[in-house]
């Protein structure tokens, strides 16, 4: 009696431990699948409105302003940076094979193709995108968004749209930035500390680089702009009350901006490859 | 920063208390049909019900105060007016037309017909005082800089605020001024109807008197029709023609309709319901029990 009663009851408390995981994953599943279709209807939304009526002058050259002039010193330091730092890594390696002077390649490459549009998609993302979900969530909070459309201003025409715009426009002259601040880092620390011969260095650089790469890094970085603008508007227009929810909106507005790029990332260097290799099948560029 | 009262200027307050001082009575200009009407709404977020089968008529010109305690759904109701909440059930018609039939342009050009202030007075953060104010117009109306720049000082100092208050930020100003600034933006389009959400919440009580003069004064410049949404007894009182009492959905029985009193405000004090009269002279009752078992939503 006593060792069924314990069996039963061990059991029910499987099963409801059981269901109790089936329960959290269900929502978890369901609440993703929810963000995702909203996410979508928004996008769709401010889509709509960036076709119907562009937002005034006013709105969007003060964006422009946030999201472009604000944000160069930064992407160019970190772009600089970053150049130096592939320089650093690389050269033991190269050295040792005495390809010293093929290091330019390998860093104008990695900084073209991938470095440069990663590297300023994510500073925009942590620079802008954490700021615009907190702007657009504190303004959530304290009710201004209820107070625009009360008075006949639908809030992503005027607050959404002109994000977008200065995000999708802006990114890749950020990404020329960091691409080119990479290059000139990655000379500097390998021409003037390390040592290696000016001339073969930039022979090399030039062998590295092609325009399709080029075009394939600012083609990818208008998809990131793109994701951070609609991923930070949307975490701030549907921020949860209070300091706590602002701060949280600011966070996950980043760190889902974060890892959609490096989503969207992998996928569009997928498909880049595969245009690049029907055009050139022999891997030639057209410069 | 709501609780700080700036330190009025005294010019300012003295030419409020004169052109209030005869605002008592309203132009009472009621017809039959009513402005707005709610018919049978229920609201519901997630599993919680905040109102349920709401039935009301405002008339033109009625100034209406709407009491009760917190998270009885007084706020929800009043954004349901303007259609910043959907009703779940149920609908809202203004001037004889349902807000659930118009089409985005239609409800936005509906909108505009109300004048909304907020309980926190929602200024924009990014904009000058001078540039909140004129915000209706200039998104509603292809007007020239001159007159924007006319109308807008002309409702700062109906609401008693000065030239020198115009290019401040609203981060500058104390909480009295904010409400001020936010019910210049409400009247700048010369709305049919003004809303408020809590207006006196947070101020002391002589700003708190400002306020309610300003209502007041707004019923006698403006044929307006007013909907108040307030826990201050003193406002209620002093600036409605009727008064409605909302009560939490939770702590009503199944058919107890969620509007406990429905009248002028001389009859709040002898309302048969006596948690209408609890809530009157602000006596706890039965919630000090509740408390005590833990019970108290």
């Amino acid at each position: 009696m006593s060792d069924s009663g314990n069996s039963l009851y061990s059991t029910q408390k499987t099963e409801s431990a059981f269901v109790r995981w089936v329960n959290q994953w269900g929502s978890a599943v369901v609440d993703g699948i929810t963000t995702i279709g909203d996410m979508t209807l928004f996008s769709g939304r401010m889509l709509k409105w960036l076709f119907t009526r562009l937002p005034c002058r006013g709105t969007v050259l003060v964006n422009f302003y946030q999201v472009g002039a604000l944000s160069l010193p930064v992407v160019a330091l970190t772009g600089t940076f970053i150049g130096m730092v592939l320089a650093v890594q690389s050269y033991a390696q190269f050295h040792a094979i005495g390809l010293d002077s093929r290091l330019g390649a390998v860093i104008n490459s990695t900084l073209v193709k991938e470095l440069g549009p990663v590297l300023a998609a994510t500073m925009l993302a942590g620079r802008v995108g954490g700021a615009m979900a907190a702007v657009l969530g504190t303004m959530r909070v304290t009710e201004q968004i209820d107070a625009l459309t009360a008075m006949g201003a639908d809030p992503i025409h005027y607050l959404v749209v002109p994000r977008f715009l200065a995000c999708i426009l802006l990114i890749p002259s950020l990404t020329i930035m960091a691409d080119f601040m990479g290059i000139v880092g990655g000379y500097f620390y390998s021409v003037i500390i390390l040592g290696i011969d000016h001339a073969a260095y930039l022979n090399h650089s030039r062998d590295g680089v092609t325009g399709f790469d080029l075009f394939s890094g600012i083609f990818k970085s208008v998809f990131f702009g793109s994701t951070i603008a609609i991923v930070s508007c949307y975490r701030g227009f549907n921020c949860e009350p209070g300091a706590e929810g602002v701060g949280k909106a600011a966070t996950t507005a980043f760190v889902y901006s974060f890892v959609l790029i490096l989503a969207v990332d992998l996928f569009l260097t997928i498909v880049m490859n595969s245009i690049y290799y029907t055009i050139y099948p022999n891997g030639t560029s057209f410069l | 920063m709501n609780e700080v009262s700036e330190p009025a200027d005294e010019d300012e307050i003295s030419d409020l208390e004169n052109t209030a001082a005869d605002a008592g009575t309203a132009p009472q200009t009621s017809d039959d049909q009513p402005l707005i009407e709610a018919r049978n709404v229920s609201v519901v977020f997630d599993d919680q019900v905040v109102l349920q089968d709401i039935e009301l008529q405002i008339t033109r010109g009625q100034t209406v105060a709407i009491i009760g305690e917190s998270g009885c759904g007084k706020t929800v109701f009043m954004k349901t007016l303007v259609g910043l909440v959907k009703p779940t059930q149920g609908e809202i018609y203004f001037d004889g037309e349902g807000l659930h039939h118009m089409g985005y342009s239609e409800l936005t050009q509906t909108r505009r017909r109300f004048g909304f202030v907020f309980q926190n007075a929602a200024l924009f953060d990014s904009m000058s005082v001078f540039e909140n104010v004129a915000f209706p117009l200039r998104q509603s109306e292809v007007v020239s800089e001159t007159v924007v720049d006319e109308r807008v000082m002309q409702h700062l100092a109906e609401v008693g605020l000065s030239k020198n208050v115009a290019y401040k930020r609203p981060a500058e100003l104390s909480g009295g001024m904010r409400k001020r600034v936010g019910l210049a933006r409400a009247l700048i389009l010369k709305p049919e109807v003004v809303v408020y959400d809590e207006p006196t919440t947070g101020l002391d009580p002589i700003m708190s008197d400002v306020i309610n003069e300003l209502i007041l004064d707004t019923r006698r410049r403006y044929p307006v029709t007013s909907v108040v949404v307030t826990h201050d007894m003193h406002t209620a009182r002093k600036v409605s023609d009727r008064v409605l009492m909302f009560y939490p959905r939770l702590r009503l029985g199944d058919n107890e309709s969620q509007v406990l009193f429905d009248g002028p405000p001389s009859s709040l004090e002898h309302a048969e319901d006596r948690r209408v009269r609890q809530f009157v002279r602000g006596e706890a009752g039965e919630r000090l029990t509740e408390l005590a078992h833990g019970l108290s939503g």
